[in-house]
């Protein structure tokens, strides 16, 4: 059977309320006898620490990163959800809630996108009351912006900052606790292995990683929130460091992976200039908002853009979907782009990237105007190509962005094992096969600040008086293995280094389980990653110490779980034969081009229990009820 | 492009450093700072040597990780760009090009280019947030707050604390970054009630971390990434000096 996804009982919109009061609380004055870890201090695991040390728990934060101030979160540049309808535009809880779930391609539970969109108006509420200097009109009153996949405006944002000035929020809050003492913060420590005792989740092993010292820590429940794994495919949007050996290494002690394959390919980044690119800038969706995508209408014509004539443009969004044009969701736009340039209709030196041009908003809206809306893109535009975007169209290109799958989670974000929790983007759970912009943010800061303080209680209320420590022989086993594991890879000193290992993966991973998938494709993916990994195995090449700093091992360490990973990935897309969303399966599409989905057979969440390293993963089925939307096919036309 | 990178190698806190000098080839005008410096390190892997070690992550100008002095400037030979930021278009075929690591007493050099910055966010610690549990706050739009000090206020919250101000100082003062935060609350409503506690500890805490004192030579502003405005430090003098008579 699968296990209980302890979705509360009765009508959608009385379910957390519901829920919250039949949780079992810790009452205030015991809370200081629990002791609770938080890994990750992006958005997810910064709200969390700082909300459990405000609510009184002991909390030790970890960061492969020199501060909570570091995190990918950071980068995060258009926006965040909330359905405060302030535009007056008809928003609303339900409205969040339905673009949310139709923006999944129904692969997500509504329950969960039901309580994500009611705390998003909490959100806002939190950040500006810490200071955040969220866009303001002349009234004074907060501005909003519209992001793809919805038509209302409901998007709040800092410049093009709202990653930062959100991160810089959550880190205000939790630098606060840490001054009282209540939570203390490791830097630059990876974890590498949960620990668990009796199958509970109750401590981890990290690794300085300026000394290199492996250690043991103990607490009542642990808490992840270590991001996406978008990395596998070398190239991303990703922060160089981000990886998925957090979640692998739950996944392999228990803790079922959702999901694997739902990957959201975001369609406006700066498109690949040479082989020694190291990772992908990504161009704001809400560029969407006033910029035009197009691409020549013959194939081979080569003219300068500014010397095509309007006649002979393909504003090709504009005439597939009449009602959303540029603003369609992701997965619609990054496929699109794909089909232009297979079509061969592709601009530039590369044929692999479309137009994104602002020649008509200039026009409308005047220069300064748009400056004041995207002049920090359009100066990240010109650094990186060395192109004026005023006066040229961008040029743009679908790439790796953000990962929808992850570790499974029940409705109180504990995983398939007890005592261990998942937050943010390292969990599965609100954006089915296809996440909306502007909602991973949200989606975050929710399960941080106001999902976890409360869920995390009826579990610690059963664990009062349990002393763990770190003597159980459950840490010096994990020590082991981990202290193995590293002495093995810095041993095999053989002759590629992890980068080219790391390009050789992300090339299979693209070509394969990209935007475009097929089961002879899929198929190709299980066989090769595996020899690859065998070549990682006998044939990296690791430079320096194992009790240094050292990038190599660590970079090292992460490729190996991705090695995994990947695989698990081609084996999800493999076995899901639909497309939904972001995971397009060139076999099941519909005339026009539109995924083809199969509610009868797959609507449900796919998660893969580990059987070691020799045995296949096997597959869990949790089905997905829909009471209060209909599945439909999604238009956007 | 051929180029020559004279950097400084550190093995770790204590031990003693030196510039070593590395050519490299093949590098194309397209190639970030760091893309070159990946392309050098895996030279130097496959050579059996360590790579140089230097801080990164989003290579995007966001998240402040990245830092070092290149030819003598913080962050590079380009006003308003970190690190990460440059490409070597904006370097000569056959220059010789010199990378060090920030230098100033309150940033330790880890190894190579990597440097502690745990002093910023003990400034941090001391004051630079509002005090507010989740869960406390009233509506978003029950405070109208001007757009002037709206916009000022971003302005100052910008800063990505990379750490270039003071380590181009040369009294390391972190002034700037220290007004950054301090002006970003001032600026606004909620900032108000923690006022001047505020900025008395955080300037007690950035002295106590060996800093150094503001001599207005304008040299961080100069340098920062993030064009943060020493405006920003005539606010906070402003703002210290009001809470130190009240
Ligand atoms: C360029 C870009 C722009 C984006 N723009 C938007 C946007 O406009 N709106 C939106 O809603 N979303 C956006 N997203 C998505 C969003 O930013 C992320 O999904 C979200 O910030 C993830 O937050 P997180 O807290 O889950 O993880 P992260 O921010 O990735 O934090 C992970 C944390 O875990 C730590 N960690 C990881 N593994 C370990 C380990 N093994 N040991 C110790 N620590 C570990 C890291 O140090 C870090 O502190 C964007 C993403 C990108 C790439
Ligand atoms: S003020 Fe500028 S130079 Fe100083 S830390 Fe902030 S962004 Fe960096
Ligand atoms: S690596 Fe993030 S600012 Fe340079």
């Amino acid at each position: 059977m699968f296990p209980d996804s302890k979705i509360p009982s009765g009508p959608l919109a009385e379910k957390w309320t519901k829920h919250q009061f039949d949780l079992k609380l810790v009452n205030p004055s015991n809370r200081r006898k629990y002791d609770i870890i938080v890994v990750g201090t992006g958005l997810g695991g910064a709200a969390a620490a700082a909300s459990f040390a405000e609510m009184g728990y002991n909390v030790k934060a970890f960061s492969f990163h020199e501060s909570p101030r570091r995190a990918h979160s950071i980068a995060a540049q258009g926006g965040i959800n909330a359905a405060k309808n302030y535009p007056n535009d008809g928003d609303s809880v339900f409205r969040l809630f339905y673009d949310t779930i139709k923006g999944g391609d129904y692969r997500s539970r509504e329950a969960n996108v039901y309580r994500l969109a009611e705390v998003s108006n909490a959100i806002i509420d939190q950040c500006v009351a810490q200071g955040i200097p969220f866009a303001r009109e002349y009234g004074g009153l907060l501005d909003n912006r519209s992001f793809g996949g919805a038509q209302v405006s409901r998007t709040f944002y800092a410049r093009g900052q709202t990653g930062q000035q959100l991160l810089l929020g959550a880190y205000s809050s939790l630098v606060r606790q840490m001054h009282k003492g209540k939570v203390q913060f490791f830097p630059r420590h990876e974890m590498l292995e949960p620990v668990l005792i009796d199958g509970e989740a109750k401590g981890i092993i990290t690794r300085n990683l300026v000394t290199g010292e492996i250690s043991s820590h103990s607490a009542n429940a642990v808490v992840l929130a270590t991001g996406g794994y978008g990395n596998v495919f070398f190239l991303s949007t990703n922060a160089m460091a981000s990886n998925g050996t957090a979640a692998w290494r739950a996944y392999k002690k228990g803790a079922y992976f959702a999901n694997p394959s739902f990957t959201q390919i975001h369609p406006t980044c700066i498109p690949v200039a040479s082989e020694h690119q190291s990772k992908l800038t990504l161009m704001s969706e809400s560029l969407r908002n006033d910029g035009r995508v197009w691409v020549p209408k013959k194939v081979g014509d080569d003219r300068h853009p500014n010397d095509i004539p309007e006649d002979d443009r393909d504003y090709y969004l504009e005439r597939l979907y009449p009602s959303f044009g540029n603003l369609v969701p992701r997965d619609v736009a990054s496929r699109r782009a794909k089909e232009m340039c297979d079509e061969g209709r592709g601009v530039g030196p590369t044929k692999l990237a479309v137009y994104l041009d602002f020649e008509d908003a200039i026009n409308r809206m005047g220069k300064d105007q748009v400056t004041a809306k995207y002049g920090n893109l359009f100066d990240m535009y010109q650094q990186i190509t060395g192109e004026d975007p005023y006066k040229v169209p961008m040029r743009i290109y679908p790439a790796v962005h953000y990962t929808m799958g992850g570790i499974w989670v029940d409705y109180n974000l504990m995983t398939t094992v007890p005592g261990l929790y998942v937050l943010g983007e390292a969990n599965f759970s609100d954006h089915g096969a296809n996440r909306l912009g502007a909602s991973a943010l949200m989606q975050g800061l929710a399960d941080g600040y106001f999902v976890i303080p409360y869920t995390i209680g009826d579990y610690l209320s059963k664990k009062l008086g349990e002393e763990v420590s770190t003597d159980h022989d459950a840490f010096k086993e994990a020590t082991s293995n981990v202290n193995e594991r590293l002495n093995k890879l810095i041993s095999i000193n053989g002759n590629r280094t992890v980068d080219r290992i790391h390009k050789e993966l992300g090339l299979i991973m693209w070509d394969h389980v990209g935007m475009a998938r097929d089961k002879g494709g899929l198929e190709t993916a299980i066989e090769k990653i595996p020899t690859l990994r065998e070549e990682f195995w006998s044939n990296v090449k690791i430079s320096g110490k194992l009790d240094e700093l050292n990038p190599e091992l660590e970079k090292a360490g992460r490729l190996a779980d991705f090695l995994e990973l990947g695989e698990l990935m081609a084996r999800d897309g493999l076995n899901r034969e639909e497309s939904c969303g972001g995971h397009f399966r060139t076999e099941y599409q519909t005339e026009d081009n539109e995924a083809l989905r199969d509610d009868e057979n797959f609507t449900y969440v796919a998660a893969w229990e580990h059987k070691g390293d020799t045995s296949s993963p096997e597959l869990h089925k949790e089905e997905l009820e829909f009471e209060n939307v209909e599945l439909t096919t999604r238009s956007y036309k | 492009m051929k180029i020559q990178i004279k950097v400084w190698r550190q093995s770790n806190a204590k031990s003693e450093g030196k510039f070593s000098t590395y050519p490299l080839d093949g590098v194309s005008e397209d190639m970030s700072f760091f893309e070159m410096l990946d392309s050098l390190n895996d030279n130097l892997v496959m050579g059996g040597k360590d790579p140089i070690a230097f801080d990164h992550d989003c290579r995007e100008g966001i998240c402040g990780t990245c830092g070092i002095f290149i030819n003598g400037r913080a962050h590079g030979p380009i006003r308003g760009v970190t690190t990460c930021q440059l490409h070597m278009r904006s370097f000569q075929n056959g220059e010789t090009i010199v990378v060090e690591p920030w230098r100033a007493k309150a940033f330790p050099i880890i190894r190579d280019l990597i440097v502690d910055r745990q002093s910023f966010d003990r400034v941090m610690e001391s004051g630079g947030y509002i005090s507010i549990n989740a869960g406390n706050a009233q509506d978003a739009n029950v405070i109208p707050i001007a757009k002037e000090n709206s916009d000022l206020a971003m302005d100052a919250a910008a800063c990505i604390g990379c750490g270039a101000c003071a380590a181009t100082c040369k009294n390391s003062s972190a002034m700037l970054f220290v007004s950054a935060k301090v002006s970003q609350f001032a600026l606004l409503p909620q900032g108000q009630p923690e006022r001047s506690n505020r900025v008395k500890n955080m300037v007690d805490q950035m002295d106590e971390e060996g800093f150094g004192n503001c001599t207005n030579t304008g040299a961080c502003e100069v340098e920062c990434p993030k064009e943060i405005s020493l405006v920003n430090i005539a606010r906070m003098n402003r703002e210290f000096l009001k809470a130190s008579i009240m």
